[in-house]
């Protein structure tokens, strides 16, 4: 049987891409970010996913206006990493879990879950960013991934509560598959940030450490915190974070925190980072 | 037209239906600088590349005038509005300086020191 052993949650800002792929990571400037996550790569080297289910965002790259699902996952083969408008990030091309997308795909839907099904799409730094955080620069990921896409950018996103049951149904629907696989499920986005208009620059450190208490201690009284809570406290793209209880949700009730890191700023946005393990 | 509770957070604009039924087009023209080819015609004659589009007047001035801000009023989502920034070899925190009014050095020097406050900028009846 598959289970889900731990979540991982963090923030995929675009330019901790660019500071890995341009070989900045040791300046001044990026060294404390990226000092956040070695004992991340120490984890998860350790614990050897078989399949991350990466819950992200799309950020105008692979859906424009044209087509907007709120919750898309992706069943290809393979995704490639998306020309953002600079060209791709030279990173490995992405491998997808056919079978076992396909299995989430049924299983969410027959469970009320009504999820797009995405077979070609090509995946941005919302998607790349955790992975290059978690796992450096290989010559190729060092396992199967599955993208999960949540719409966060054309108002309204998915509320906070029905994050968290999706997370719950994909834990179902995870243990329902009968190949012996170890999943590790992503939450990305966040933390605090907005980056438009007169109040671009917002961070709010407060909002950010009570958001990570709570979604490790109690999640479901976190998921009721509406989306206006998210915009006017933690910035217009900080409604992001309702994304991390997707992870949340496919975890055991109580965990433990094997990692917790928080770091201002990385571009225009604030850093959070978490590793949840079962417990029970 | 209902009051939006959002509108009451000051300096932020909701990508919501109102604004998405606004900028489609705008939208889409900004989609369409995803292609190299397309950046290149969009450089070579902006004002002819933008009437290829169903953009009001207004809308082709905003981006001619690379105003960020008219941009999103204008229906603009900054997902897609940074990709003229992009075209224009402009970085986030540029635009992200120019859309919240001070250099470029100011916007970065205020997030080296934790980023913008939310003190006084949470609701507009902070700023009365």
């Amino acid at each position: 049987m598959a289970r889900i052993t731990a979540g991982v949650a963090t923030s995929h800002v675009p330019a901790i891409g660019a500071a890995l792929d341009n070989g900045k990571a040791g300046e001044p400037y990026w060294q404390p970010v990226f000092a956040g996550y070695e004992a991340s790569k120490a984890w998860i080297a350790a614990e050897k996913p078989d399949v991350v289910i990466l819950v992200y965002n799309d950020h105008a790259s692979a859906f424009s206006l044209e087509l907007i699902p709120t919750f898309a996952i992706g069943c290809a083969e393979e995704f490639a990493p998306a020309d953002e408008g600079w060209g791709p990030r030279p990173v490995p091309v992405v491998k997808g879990h056919p079978e076992l997308a396909w299995h989430l795909a049924e299983k969410l839907i027959l469970d009320e879950f009504d999820m797009t099904i995405v077979n070609k799409m090509d995946v941005d730094h919302g998607l790349t960013v955790p992975l290059s955080l978690l796992f450096g620069q290989p010559e190729a990921w060092p396992c199967r991934v599955i993208p999960l896409a949540v719409n966060v950018v054309q108002y309204p996103p998915p509320t906070g509560n029905r994050c968290l049951n999706l997370g719950k149904a994909i834990r179902r629907a995870v243990e329902s598959f009968p190949e012996d696989l170890k999943v590790v499920v992503f939450g990305t986005g966040g933390m605090s940030h907005q980056l438009q208009g007169p109040r671009a620059g917002l961070i709010n450190r407060e909002f950010d450490n009570a958001f990570l208490d709570r979604l490790i201690d109690d999640p479901a009284e976190q998921a009721k915190v509406p989306h206006i809570d998210y915009v006017r406290e933690a910035g217009s793209e900080g409604i992001e974070l309702v994304m991390w209880l997707v992870m949340r949700g496919a975890l055991d009730e109580h965990v433990k925190v094997a990692h917790r890191f928080y770091h201002v700023p990385a571009s225009n946005t604030a850093v959070g980072h978490l590793i949840l393990e079962n417990a029970g | 037209m209902t009051e939006n509770p959002f509108d009451d957070i000051p300096g932020t604009t909701l990508f919501d239906s109102r604004k998405s039924r606004l900028g489609f087009h705008l939208n889409q023209f900004c989609m369409s600088l995803m292609k190299a080819g397309n950046r290149e015609a969009f450089k070579a004659d902006e004002r002819a590349y933008l009437d290829q589009w169903k953009m009001s007047e207004a809308q082709k001035q905003a981006v001619l005038d690379r105003d960020w801000n008219g941009m999103l009023a204008l229906g603009g989502n900054i997902y897609f509005t940074s990709k003229i920034a992009a075209t224009d070899g402009l970085s986030f925190r540029q635009i992200a300086a120019t859309m919240s009014g001070v250099s470029e050095d100011e916007y970065a020097e205020m997030m080296l020191q934790g980023g913008r406050s939310i003190e006084g900028v949470r609701s507009r009846k902070d700023l009365l």
